[in-house]
């Protein structure tokens, strides 16, 4: 059924993809290499203050900093472009009859790209400081897949919630702030007890970077309840947002 | 004769009251303080009309009347708060000109966006892109940012897209208003093109002589009610007597 409508609105999501492209990176080589360059950037900061506070007692602490931030700049990537889907194209949908959640799809194919691209650079990281590529690097299509939905379900949800409430970006960028700092991204929680490990795992963000981290700097696999926790995290999200969407469908109009 | 249309005791409402463009703090702070009132408005009432092929039916009211509101019911964008629209075919609207292009794309990415909007397929953007261009006289601009261009020349483009396709209903809300004379000429030309071809065509106009022109009938609303529907000459004489007051 959704499928089908895909199918149908195919080449409006083809166009809305290039215009996202379009204005995202306004027609640059600059502009695409920036949006990689800043999560970069980031890193260094982060490796520059950071690696004498942790770099002695963690295992490849650049991976392990690169994984983390990999994670959590593609969530804000597409988080914050997202929440803006549905109130920057009040203009079409309006006016014309379209399924409102192509603009979040839409929107998210820049970011995911972007994504991707960093993943690529974030290998390199890997190679170069000397980790062996393993069959057990194919599994991380799972977390990244499972990352990809969490992303559109929160996306769906904060651009529904936008449209209500239009202070939801400063409340998201300090929601944002919180949850950098609960995700262990330059830190490690192996001080805490066992049940504060645990409840680090609350964090859907935490959970997608440890399994980075197992795969690639651990070399294990994680049991299956984390598997089903991260697919829970994923689904809750998106079952969520597209509720949301499909209960205000004809609402949002009135307050845009 | 086939019914195209039929639109079956519409009503539609709007959610009016001062809600919009608040943020969650100032929502929770008048929940609190009671001060958070939403009204429903009723901005359409009880509106029946039928549409045959073939049929131009023009729409007529003051400002208010609930014109536009009843095409974006028509048109899906809305949905009626009772009674039945029943669509029998595909539907192009080209409502309020300006709206949904993107100042920063081209002509012609802003063209094939538009196209994509109207439901359009990429092969026949492609074949009927160096048309639009004509139709719409816009070949020396296609690769200007959009924003660039005056506003008549915006609504050009829009009209050289839309009317393009042989939708089989077609909806026009105050469009063959703009562009200037030559332009007005051609675009009602295309227009009784389209009807021609068997298609049914809706039209919001102000300009009571266009729609004594083009349409064979007419509904008239007013404040959100009809006050008739019929035969285009009888209601338009009506119309007439009605604002000379």
């Amino acid at each position: 059924m959704m499928l089908q409508k895909l199918k149908q609105h195919q080449f409006l999501f083809s166009e809305l993809v290039k215009r996202d492209f379009a204005k995202k990176y306004k027609r640059t080589i600059l502009g695409m290499a920036w949006s990689i360059l800043s999560p970069l950037m980031n890193l260094l900061i982060m490796w520059m203050v950071f690696s004498n506070f942790f770099g002695n007692n963690v295992n490849h602490y650049v991976v392990y900093l690169f994984a983390g931030q990999l994670v959590f700049s593609y969530f804000t990537d597409a988080t914050n472009l997202g929440m803006n889907s549905l109130v920057g194209n009040a203009g079409i949908f309006t006016k014309v009859n379209v399924p409102k959640y192509l603009f979040l799809l839409s929107q998210n194919v820049s970011s995911l790209i972007n994504f991707g691209l960093t993943l690529l650079i974030f290998f390199t990281f890997v190679a170069i400081d000397g980790i062996p590529f393993t069959w057990k690097f194919l599994l991380l299509v799972y977390p990244v897949g499972c990352l990809i939905v969490f992303n559109l379900g929160i996306g769906l949800i904060l651009s529904a919630l936008f449209v209500f409430f239009r202070d939801m970006q400063y409340l998201w960028g300090i929601l944002t702030q919180l949850i950098m700092w609960m995700s262990a991204i330059f830190y490690t929680i192996d001080s805490y007890s066992y049940t504060v490990q645990c409840a680090f795992l609350l964090n859907p963000l935490y959970l997608f970077i440890r399994y980075f981290r197992k795969i690639v700097i651990d070399g294990t696999i994680p049991t299956l309840q984390f598997h089903l926790l991260a697919t829970g995290y994923a689904l809750a999200a998106l079952g969520i947002g597209a509720y949301m969407y499909k209960k205000y469908n004809h609402e949002f109009l009135y307050y845009v | 004769m086939k019914t195209m249309l039929k639109v079956d005791h519409v009503s539609i409402s709007y959610k009016i009251g001062d809600f919009k463009d608040i943020g969650l703090k100032e929502w929770t702070m008048r929940h609190l303080k009671n001060q958070y009132h939403v009204e429903t408005f009723m901005a359409v009432e009880d509106v029946s009309f039928e549409l045959m092929e073939g049929d131009m039916l023009g729409i007529i009211g003051t400002n208010g009347a609930g014109k536009s509101t009843l095409l974006k019911a028509v048109t899906g964008v809305m949905e009626p708060r009772g009674g039945h629209i029943e669509r029998n075919g595909s539907i192009s609207a080209l409502l309020e000109l300006g709206s949904g292009f993107d100042g920063d794309l081209t002509v012609k990415e802003n063209a094939y966006l538009r196209g994509a909007m109207l439901g359009y397929t990429k092969d026949f953007m492609d074949e009927t892109y160096e048309q639009i261009l004509d139709f719409s006289e816009l070949r020396e601009f296609a690769e200007r940012p959009f924003k660039q261009l005056s506003t008549g020349m915006q609504s050009r483009l829009a009209f050289a897209i839309a009317s393009l396709v042989q939708p089989e209903i077609l909806i026009l809300d105050e469009v063959l208003s703009v562009g200037d004379g030559a332009f007005q000429e051609k675009s009602a030309k295309k227009m009784r093109e389209i009807i021609d071809g068997g298609a049914a065509t809706i039209l919001v106009s102000h300009s009571l002589a266009q729609i004594r022109e083009l349409c064979n009938k007419v509904l008239w609303l007013h404040r959100g009610r009809q006050v008739e529907f019929g035969e285009a000459e009888a209601i338009c004489d009506n119309y007439e007597s009605f604002l000379a007051g």
